[in-house]
């Protein structure tokens, strides 16, 4: 592996070092070019393979096309869906409850977090009432919340947000612990107070850690609406399956986990592309 | 005549679950106005506790602090502490940093701008204002630091081996900076530092700490013209060596008490 095929311009002036500095660049760069296409290949190939023996054992009735339904059933029905305007409400409600979901669970859990760091005392008084609450499956809250908040989106979010704020309360309030104690001597010697230490201290340097919460709740927050959606919901993914399962629609209950699969992907994608960008500095 | 910093009979136990500790026992300390004492001693000697209790962080047990003839009760404006790393903040700017003890003790004017332009200029650091912590090297970082302390305007300066994570070229270079400028600005200062070289290049007396507990041994005043030279040119005096050993054996005999 030469570099026959690289372009390295001599230039007036080079140095010596410069040209085989870009060579072995260009060499390196190659060979990278070549591994990443490669694991794109066999990514393709794995994907198309699957898709392709499932469309061929629904169609050869190699499996029972009633539960298993095969790929060009299943993208017809979301194809007709989509035209007729009755897939993008179902997904947009459901987008809706999970956003409010995870935002609201990371905002009330840092806040939270905020009041225990605050006060020793009340975090020592809180420790099992948390610890408990954290063992428990939150799910399992979802009764309680549609007698008391009525079967709607209220009691939905109210599911998700029960499944994201003790985590987010828990690694937020352990940051804010873990925060170098120095920091906290800087501010203190210039006779800054509690509440000047957290907002120039404790907030801005768990800020990555709040973040990285808001990526972890994104997933949890799924959980929480599609449960509390199988509930109470008359629309939404969630409803979408529970529908397809009860009039034994399974190509339905399918197109719905694959979309469920696109936005919660998207959804991810997106809180991470903002991590990246906003912890960038540090 | 009055001092600047004045510790009474100042003994301080630290209290945790597994037990109480006498830190430091009777410390007597009287620091003139404009003077340079630094603190040697071995680890564990209560010298970070002693620049504590002055800085106002922590109460002393029993004793009392005075900074100018006024006893303290927390942190002041007064005086301004060097901590062994920078700390600057790493999710804000130089400026934001330089500007943190202004900002919290509300004088960051028109005025104090201005002086902490001039002060970045005299640490060589015009120009980085924008930059973030991580981008600058170690001795900038330090400065940027200093400048941080400086802003307020203090008169009494303590300084926590500030220079012991630096490289040694690094090091010598602060030295020569700090010092000029707290002469410059006739502040007093208190240094607290395992290198005895640094604290016979840099001070006009030095303090011999013993240790379980901390309480203090001795004292030496570094005579003319050592206490008069810049850091790098006092180590070329002749009477450096001489006081280097004098205070090497206090402490090998520090260390050998210890041994009881």
């Amino acid at each position: 592996m030469t570099g026959s095929r690289t372009k390295v311009q001599e230039l007036p002036g080079e140095r010596p070092g410069d040209r085989i500095t870009a060579e072995a660049l260009a060499v390196y760069m190659r060979r990278r070019r070549r591994s990443n296409a490669w694991v794109l290949v066999v990514q393709l190939l794995i994907l198309s393979g699957s898709i392709g023996l499932w469309e061929i054992a629904g169609r050869q009735k190699w499996i029972d096309v009633l539960i298993f339904s095969y790929p060009s059933k299943i993208f017809g029905l979301l194809w007709e869906n989509l035209l007729e305007g009755t897939l993008l409400p179902h997904v947009s409600v459901t987008v809706l409850e999970t956003l409010c979901g995870f935002l609201l669970g990371t905002l009330c859990g840092t806040m939270f977090a905020a009041v225990i760091w605050w006060s020793p005392f009340f975090a020592r008084v809180l420790d099992p009432f948390i610890v408990v609450l954290n063992s428990m499956p939150k799910v399992a809250l979802g009764p309680i919340f549609i007698v008391a908040i009525g079967p709607g989106l209220g009691s939905i979010i109210a599911t998700a947000l029960a499944v994201t704020v003790i985590i987010t309360t828990l690694v937020v309030y352990s940051s804010f612990k873990e925060v170098d104690a120095n920091y906290v001597k800087v501010v203190r010697l210039f006779g800054g107070g509690r509440l000047t230490v957290f907002r120039r201290v404790i907030l801005p340097a768990s800020f990555p850690t709040i973040i990285s919460t808001l990526k972890v709740n994104v997933g949890l927050s799924w959980v929480g609406v599609i449960v509390g959606e199988f509930l109470v919901a008359r629309e939404g993914l969630g409803y979408l399956i529970i529908y397809g399962f009860q009039v034994f629609n399974f190509t339905l209950v399918i197109s719905s986990l694959f979309v469920i699969a696109l936005v919660a992907t998207l959804m991810y994608q997106a809180v991470d592309y903002l991590e990246t960008r906003l912890s960038r500095r540090l | 005549m009055s001092y600047a910093v004045e510790v009474l009979n100042m003994s301080h136990v630290y209290v945790t679950e597994q037990g109480a500790m006498l830190a430091v026992e009777d410390i007597q300390l009287g620091v003139r106005p404009g003077e340079f004492v630094s603190l040697v001693g071995p680890s564990g000697c209560g010298k970070t506790t002693i620049l504590s209790v002055i800085a106002g962080l922590i109460q002393p047990t029993s004793g009392s602090v005075s900074i100018q003839g006024q006893p303290i009760s927390g942190p002041s404006a007064r005086v301004g502490y060097m901590l062994q790393q920078d700390y600057l903040f790493p999710w804000t700017t130089i400026w934001n940093n330089v500007m943190t003890g202004l900002e919290i003790t509300q004088q960051a004017g028109a005025e104090s701008m201005a002086y902490v332009r001039q002060l970045l200029r005299q640490m060589g650091l015009s120009g980085l204002e924008d930059r973030y912590p991580t981008q600058l090297s170690g001795g900038m970082r330090q400065r940027a630091a200093l400048v941080r302390t400086l802003a307020l305007k203090p008169d009494v300066l303590l300084l926590d081996e500030p220079f012991s994570a630096l490289d040694y070229q690094t090091k010598l270079t602060l030295e020569e900076l700090v010092l000029g400028t707290l002469r410059e600005g006739h502040k007093t200062a208190i240094l607290v530092t395992h290198d005895l070289s640094e604290a016979i290049a840099m001070s006009d007396r030095v303090i011999v700490l013993g240790r379980n507990p901390g309480r203090i041994r001795r004292e030496i005043e570094i005579p003319e013209p050592i206490r008069g030279a810049m850091p790098l040119a006092a180590r070329e005096l002749p009477d450096f060596h001489r006081l280097f050993r004098e205070l090497w054996q206090e402490l090998l005999e520090t260390e050998g008490e210890d041994g009881r």
